[in-house]
Order: C-alpha cells, then sequence, then structure tokens
C-alpha cells in the first residue's frame, strides 16, 4: 500500500498541487461553440426539409446570434492563450493530430458561413435593414441562388463543430476523466439541446416551441443515457478511471454534477417539457434556461474535475 | 540514435541538487523547476520501502504533448528529445493537459517549458546539467543505440522500470530498482 508521497523542488504554478491549466476560458469557448453548433444544425436541417415558414425562429431569427456566439468563443479561448500574439500560428500549420489544431480550422470554416446565414436572412428579420453599398444586395442575391448548397454545408461542418467540442478532452489520455470517447457524442448531444434551447427562447410560435420542446426532450433522453453510459464504461475500466469516475460518484464533484448539470440541467427541464406538451402552461423560458445553464455547468465541471483527475500520485 | 536517461533509485538519496543544477543551467524562472524529487514510501508498517526519484520529462517516443501541440512547436528533436520551440508556442496549454507526468509548466513569457535532456550540453559532448552535477552519481545518460553508452550498460546490467508504462507514452527514462 501506498503510504506516504513527498515531492520536494516541485511547485509549478497552474501545475502543482493541482492541475489547473484551463480556467473559465476553454469550458466558455466549449459552450458557445456547441451552442453555436446546435442552431446552425436546426437552421440548416429545416431549410434543407423546406420548413423554413414553420420554423421561422429556428431557420432565420436565432442563426442571428450565432456570429456573436462564436466570435465570443474565438475571444474566450484568445483569452486562453498566454503567448496572445502568436495566435496566428494555429493557422500556419494543419495538425490533424491535434483536436485543437482541427477545431480551430473548423472555425474558420463556420464562422464565415455563420456570417453568410446571418446575412441572407437579415433582411427578412429585420425589415427595415439596408447594406451599405449595393455591392451586398448583388452578392447576397448570387448566394441566395446556392442557399441550399450552403445549408448542407452548414449542417456538416456544425455536426464536426459540436462533436469537437468534446473530442478536445477526451483527446487528452492523460486526464483520465477526459479519456473517454463519450464525450463527443455527449458534447453534441448537449450542444444541439442547448441549440433547440435557444430556438425555444427565441420563438414567437407556439407550434414550433413546441416543436423543439419535444426534440430536446429526445435530445435529453439520449444525453442522460450517455452519461450512464459514460460511468459504466469508466466502472468497467482501470483503476485510474475508475477514481475519476469517483470524483463525481462519491468525490468532490459529486453535489455540483448530478444537482447542477444533471437535475437542473436535464431532468427539470425535461418533466417540465413534458408538462408543457400535456397542455400545463408553463413559461417555456423556464425549461429553456434551465438547459442553457445545465450545458454551462456540464463544460465547467468536465473541465474542472478532468484537470483533477490523474495517473501518477 | 536515441538519448535515454537512467536514474538509480538505489543511490539516489534526495538531496535535489539536481534540481538547483537545473534552475540554474537553464535559467529556470524562480519559483519553477524542470525537475523534481519524489519521496515515496511504499507498505504497511513495520515493513516500509521508501524509494527516492529524480524525475523530468521522459521524452517519450509516443508523446502526447506533441500529438497535441496544434502549431508543432512541441517536436521531436535529434535523438528523440522533445523540445518546444518557444517561437512557435502559442500557449495553448494542450500539451501540459496531455502529459500524464506533468512535466510541463507554463514560463512566464507564455510559452511552455520543460526539461531539454540539457540539449545545448549534449552537442557539445556534455552530460545534461543534473547528471554531471549528482554527488552519489547516481544519474546515467547516454544513446540507447550505442552499446558502450553509461546508459546502454547500466541497463543490461540492472533490473529497471519505466513510469506509468500503461499510459502508452514509452518513457525514455528509466528508474534502476
Ligand atoms: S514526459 Fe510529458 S512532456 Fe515529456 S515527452 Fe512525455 S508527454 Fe511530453
Ligand atoms: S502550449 Fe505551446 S507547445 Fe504546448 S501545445 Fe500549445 S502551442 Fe504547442
Amino acid at each position: 500500500m501506498r503510504e506516504e508521497l513527498i515531492i520536494s523542488g516541485r511547485n509549478n504554478y497552474l501545475i502543482d498541487p493541482v492541475l489547473h491549466i484551463w480556467h473559465w476560458q476553454i469550458p466558455l469557448y466549449l459552450f458557445l461553440g456547441g451552442l453555436a453548433a446546435g442552431v446552425l444544425f436546426f437552421a440548416a436541417l429545416f431549410k434543407i426539409l423546406g420548413k423554413e415558414n414553420e420554423y421561422p425562429s429556428a431557420v432565420k431569427i436565432a442563426p442571428m446570434i450565432v456570429p456573436f456566439l462564436l466570435i465570443l468563443g474565438l475571444f474566450a479561448l484568445f483569452l486562453d492563450l498566454k503567448h496572445k500574439l502568436y495566435f496566428w500560428r494555429l493557422y500556419t500549420t494543419i495538425k490533424l493530430q491535434s483536436p485543437m489544431s482541427w477545431g480551430a480550422w473548423t472555425l474558420m470554416a463556420v464562422t464565415p458561413l455563420s456570417f453568410i446565414w446571418a446575412a441572407l436572412h437579415v433582411k427578412e428579420v429585420f425589415p427595415k435593414w439596408k447594406w451599405p453599398h449595393k455591392m451586398f444586395d448583388d452578392l447576397e442575391s448570387i448566394l441566395k441562388k446556392y442557399i441550399l448548397e450552403i445549408a448542407w454545408f452548414i449542417l456538416v461542418f456544425s455536426v464536426i463543430l459540436g462533436v469537437y467540442t468534446g473530442i478536445l478532452f477526451s483527446a487528452f489520455n492523460a486526464r483520465p476523466l477526459w479519456n473517454t470517447s463519450i464525450l463527443g457524442p455527449l458534447f453534441l448531444a448537449s450542444g444541439l439541446s442547448t441549440g433547440a434551447a435557444a430556438i425555444m427562447l427565441l420563438s414567437k410560435s407556439e407550434t414550433e416551441r413546441k416543436r423543439f420542446a419535444k426534440i430536446d426532450l429526445m435530445l435529453i433522453a439520449v444525453e442522460l443515457f450517455l452519461i450512464v453510459h459514460m460511468f459504466m464504461g469508466f466502472l468497467a475500466s482501470t483503476q485510474v478511471q475508475i477514481d475519476a469516475a469517483s470524483l463525481f460518484l462519491g468525490g468532490e464533484y459529486t453535489a455540483p454534477f448530478w444537482i447542477f448539470v444533471v437535475g437542473f440541467g436535464l431532468v427539470i427541464p425535461a418533466i417540465l417539457e413534458i408538462l408543457e406538451l400535456r397542455k400545463y402552461h408553463i413559461p417555456v423560458y423556464i425549461s429553456g434556461s434551465l438547459v442553457l445553464f445545465g450545458g454551462i455547468m456540464l463544460r465547467f465541471i468536465i473541465a474542472n474535475a478532468g484537470q483533477a483527475s490523474r495517473w501518477l500520485y | 540514435m536515441r538519448y535515454a536517461m537512467a536514474v538509480d533509485t538505489k543511490k539516489c538519496v534526495g538531496c535535489s541538487d539536481c534540481v538547483v543544477a537545473c534552475q540554474t543551467e537553464n535559467n529556470v524562472p524562480i519559483g519553477f523547476c524542470r525537475d523534481w524529487v519524489v519521496e515515496v514510501t511504499d507498505g504497511t508498517y513495520p515493513q516500509l520501502e521508501i524509494e527516492i526519484r529524480s524525475e523530468r520529462c521522459n521524452h517519450c517516443n509516443n508523446s502526447p504533448c506533441v500529438r497535441c501541440c496544434p502549431t508543432g512547436a512541441s517536436h521531436y528533436s535529434d535523438g528523440g528529445i522533445v523540445l518546444v520551440n518557444s517561437e512557435k508556442c502559442i500557449g495553448c496549454g494542450a500539451c501540459i493537459a496531455s502529459c500524464p507526468y506533468d512535466a510541463r509548466y507554463s514560463h512566464p513569457d507564455g510559452y511552455v517549458d520543460k526539461c531539454t535532456f540539457c540539449i545545448h550540453r549534449v552537442k557539445k559532448g556534455q552530460d545534461p546539467a543534473c547528471v554531471a552535477v549528482c554527488p552519489t552519481k547516481c544519474m546515467y545518460f547516454g544513446d540507447l543505440d550505442d552499446p558502450k553508452s553509461p546508459v546502454s550498460v547500466v541497463l543490461k546490467k540492472r533490473k529497471y522500470k519505466t513510469l506509468i508504462p500503461e499510459a502508452g507514452t514509452q518513457p525514455e527514462l528509466y528508474f534502476l530498482i
């Protein structure tokens, strides 16, 4: 039995005694990325299905906020860098093995696409909108012809973006809690769910809100399933992963995870959505905001707990 | 060429001379370190065993830090030594999160820093500073592809282990047991 351990000459800032290299910036960046991915996914999907008039908030209104979300997210990432002026170096290399690298490139593709999407719908959302130059109108009418093709691109890239927000963590085998392939689909489902919640919050149409409450309910079920699955995987794995899981099963992250993420973020909004679909009158902004809150908490808790889980010592 | 280091846990007394030598040699900023000494007590009273290890970056053959680095700043240099190019590093911290040995730290100047096996000395035919200064001579350094190098010789004679081999990083820092 290992009884005692003394490390001398070691006190590296942010590394000892607990690794804390990523603070609020990275989880915020991942939350905003997932939310943007969710909104874009539904916008593209319902455009492709030809339902833009049935679901105006999904296709036209909610995507207006996406460029802001992405820029805010990239700014958070930028704040996290210690060598900020070298930011551009991310874009002089393509390293497929590095999730940070392909995440940066995915955002490079998604951000302009989100701008184009918002620009193509801005006149419908804000009828008084005028472009400062005729050039933009010309450009708009050209791009409008290819809107379905653009929608397909957005559909594919939004899924990549959503998965990436989880894979960024799961690629780190040094942190047993992150090192599970479930995080990719889990963060994708959570991103889609927060996207659906944002659409519900912005929607004025009863049918659209009901529709997205149903979609959200499905996604919450998927998330709960994945979370159970994740713990089953951990508990059936090596000691380091069992230790990692125990951070959530009796350890110091137990209460925040089960209360904030699972309780307030998944179970309670699911119950409220079921009640609402059963015609009880429950303001939609309650479940919508809870889902967004759960999405933020999920990223923060996984980011922090992951850094608390380790192989050595 | 494949540089490696072996540390004799039976000879190490935990004086931390290697830590100070490294800090001086490499201008490590105050409060940080590239190598450190670990003291582990194993067993249950009264059968106790103590192991002292001088640890540093393992210069892994399959380095997660090199894999995760988005800019290519972390790379393999001559003889498999893992280095960080401070000009290319953006300080994203991906490599720090990916090292199971916590061997890296963020230098106050913004880039990530860690043990280099004193490549600047090795190129001149000298030993790394920690090896050169150790008063009990418990460290061996050299090229594993050269059967006559001190590290090859001692690894042939003695039993050894690496740290957390199950992480799959293939470390080049051996501990004689
Ligand atoms: S010990 Fe850590 S920093 Fe050194 S090569 Fe291995 S993974 Fe990289
Ligand atoms: S902090 Fe620097 S060396 Fe480490 S992964 Fe990021 S760019 Fe590469």
